[in-house]
């Protein structure tokens, strides 16, 4: 069990109507690893995880989820991930630590109080757990969406678009929540649209395009799919959001940004 | 798994029962419609409805509990419209509890709440002169009654709640059912209306069940209308719950 496999896909395919979603998708994600799954909108993405998460049932293919078929162990598998979907999934009406608060009962485990007050403190929300979510930010709702998902530490989460219609900072401070998650060995898999962050927190990637894998492994794995590098000359100007970052002065952010 | 039904179910009820403590206008508002109505019809157009010597308050009360009810049940779909639509369902759905634990959450806080608004409206009445010598037995009865009704047209917004596309749709459908009770027993006798009228008014549940509570306040003899209203209420209960079952199927995986 060294090389530990959290997610096994083979020939998955789904339509809705005559449109086909998947054509035959096959994925492989070693546990404990950030995997991104690349693609544009409409490219399959969410179809993907939504059938990993036990949302939708596949037309053809199997997928398993930390060794349960995602068809036939639906229990199991949804005892072994966490979701966090496009749309922050939390409780407005609720405070956040009610939120978190529910999440734990829900899982049936001790302490949800307890619980809910260190994830308050790890996503930096102690001082908002007691405000109604539907006063947060959309950084603030994200951060506590995925806090809700960490809830018994479930190893493997699926992250659908994490980090879309995010500011800069916030999408910076979920890039590293999730680097800390790889860090205590859960799996992630994320779906993005954005090339930097798949190139910023994955540790393989895989290009979902036209319901098919067209290119999957590390970074640097891909990078030979090209001719070599050619060397020029140009001069370093700083981006957009560089520039954007040093300005409103978010230490953390233009450290990452320096970084990139 | 079986264990579990109650624990997630109370967990998701008091969940709601909290959005309810948070926005209790969705109870005012409930009630306010059906108090306007009585209001209305007590103090404008009663004077002109002759009911055989009684009270009007008296006679008008138990249709004006039904519109109550129908009334109420779109929130209920209207709150569970807003946990699909939102990604809420989505985490539940992923996450290990029971499968009908998230449609029962809603389902009593849906009694919960239109119970409240009966008993809101029960006092309205009071103060504009309702009277019943109605013992504990028959008090009972119209509250069995109210709560077969009351969890009837609950399952049947369950399937708006969880079809709807826009927040409309989940409203709209409760409309006819505000208005069944103004083509029945509720507000005036049913021979004052012409023939096919008349037959349709007699042959809809809202009649039957208007009659029941009407004798039970009455201290009458309930006579063969109690059965057929309880016929309509577990009939209509049995049907809406296996067609919520079967679209809440449809929707997961």
């Amino acid at each position: 069990m060294t090389t530990k496999t959290a997610i096994e896909i083979v020939g998955l395919t789904k339509s809705y109507g005559d449109h086909a979603v998947l054509k035959g998708v096959d994925l492989s994600v070693p546990a404990g690893t950030i995997f991104a799954l690349l693609g544009s909108n409409g490219a399959g993405k969410t179809t993907a995880v939504k059938i990993l998460s036990t949302l939708l049932k596949a037309d053809g293919g199997t997928a398993a989820v930390d060794g349960h078929d995602v068809a036939t162990e639906p229990d199991q598998v949804r005892a072994a991930i966490s979701l966090t979907g496009q749309f922050a999934a939390v409780d407005e009406i609720l405070t956040g630590r009610e939120n978190l608060v529910l999440v734990a009962q829900l899982r049936r485990l001790d302490g949800p109080g307890a619980i809910a007050d260190s994830l308050l403190e790890r996503f930096g929300l102690t001082e908002a757990g007691g405000k109604r979510v539907a006063t947060y930010s959309g950084g603030m709702r994200r951060r506590l969406d995925i806090a809700m998902s960490l809830i018994g530490d479930p190893p493997v989460l699926f992250l659908d678009e994490p980090t879309t219609g995010l500011d800069p900072q916030s999408r910076i401070e979920v890039w590293k929540t999730v680097q800390e998650l790889a860090g205590r060995g859960t799996t992630v898999l994320l779906t993005t649209q954005y090339l930097d962050e798949a190139e910023h927190l994955a540790d393989r990637i895989a290009v979902l395009h036209e319901g098919r894998i067209i290119a999957d492994g590390t970074l640097a794995e891909l990078k030979q799919l090209l001719p070599p590098a050619k060397v020029e000359y140009v001069e370093k100007q700083p981006s957009l959001e560089d520039i954007f970052l040093a300005i409103v002065g978010h230490d953390d952010a233009a450290h990452q940004g320096a970084q990139r | 798994m079986t264990t579990y039904v109650f624990h997630d179910t109370d967990v998701l009820l008091k969940r709601s029962l909290r959005h309810i403590l948070r926005s209790p206008d969705t109870i005012i508002t409930t009630a306010i419609t059906p108090i306007a109505m009585l209001l209305l019809f007590v103090y404008v157009f009663g004077g002109a409805i002759d009911v055989g010597g009684a009270s009007y308050v008296n006679y008008l009360l138990p249709g004006i509990l039904l519109i109550t009810v129908a009334s109420g049940i779109a929130y209920t779909a209207f709150r569970l419209f807003t946990d699909v639509s939102g990604g809420i369902f989505e985490r539940f759905q992923s996450m290990p509890i029971t499968r009908s634990a998230f449609l029962w959450g809603h389902v009593l806080t849906s009694v919960v709440a239109n119970l409240t608004s009966l008993v809101l409206v029960v006092l309205v009445a009071l103060a504009m002169g309702f009277r019943t010598g109605a013992g504990v037995l028959a008090w009972l009865a119209v509250l069995g009654i109210m709560l077969l009704f009351t969890l009837a047209l609950t399952w049947l917004a369950v399937i708006p709640g969880l079809t709807a596309k826009t927040v409309d749709g989940v409203s709209g459908f409760s409309y006819p059912l505000i208005f069944l009770p103004f083509v029945s027993s509720a507000f005036v006798p049913t021979e004052s209306m012409p023939g096919p009228v008349q037959w349709f008014a007699e042959h809809q549940p809202v009649t039957s069940i208007v009659n029941t509570i009407r004798s039970l306040f009455e201290q009458q003899p309930v006579g063969s209308d109690g059965w057929i209203a309880l016929a309509w209420c577990v009939g209509l209960l049995l049907v809406a719950y296996a067609l919520a079952m079967r679209t809440y199927r449809s929707k997961l995986a």
